[in-house]
């Protein structure tokens, strides 16, 4: 049980480390979007899925109880993720900011 | 042995929200800082629950993950509906 556990939580931390690196080099706002708005939320899923299963070590109803919440969590992170990278580029839309092309290439 | 697992991923995790952090003090206009907001809240709900393993309170903190993931996403939609001028956004 304790190989599942942290073969999820390092699965995780490889998704945020991605996410992490894609925010800081990528060139363009849209494209940092990119990795911001999918790798996080596939992190949260493993890291979450692991804390519960660690959990459910002694199955009792409040473990059970407890676990079950933490999969809201889990659910509602797949809900709100993808609003709010939507609502992101909506605004930057709106804004009229240009997409990142190679030619002109600014700093 | 699993405590100092938990303890170790809390303290990367940790280290990638510094990373993320450039991008919310640095970024070029002000989506760029959101963007780096977002990405250190949906990390914060992670290492929330992590830090009730630690603690061994899980069922206090994961009410506490779950009122900071619904804060993290109304703060967000609430400011990129704000900034949807170009005014004062570079």
């Amino acid at each position: 049980m304790d190989i599942i556990v942290a073969a999820l939580l390092i699965i995780g931390l490889v998704f945020f480390t991605g996410g992490g690196v894609g925010i800081l080099r990528l060139p363009d706002f849209y494209t940092r979007l990119h990795p911001a708005g999918k790798l996080d939320t596939l992190g949260s899923l493993m890291m979450m899925m692991g804390v519960a299963v660690f959990n459910l070590h002694n199955l009792t109803l409040g473990a059970l109880l407890t676990s079950l919440k933490i999969i809201l969590i889990v659910v509602f992170i797949f809900l709100s993720s993808p609003t709010a990278t939507h609502s992101i580029v909506d605004a930057g839309l709106r804004a009229g900011l240009a997409p990142w092309t190679k030619k002109e290439r600014r700093e | 042995m699993m405590h100092y697992f938990f303890l170790y991923t809390g303290l990367f995790l940790c280290l990638l929200m510094v990373l993320s952090l450039y991008r919310a003090v640095f970024g070029p206009t002000v989506l760029d800082r959101l963007i780096g907001a977002n990405a250190i809240g949906s990390k914060t709900v992670v290492l929330l629950v992590l830090i009730g393993l630690i603690y061994k309170r899980v069922d206090m903190f994961v009410d506490i993950a779950m009122a900071y993931a619904m804060l993290n996403f109304i703060a967000v939609l609430a400011a990129s509906r704000y900034f949807q001028k170009k005014k004062g956004l570079l």
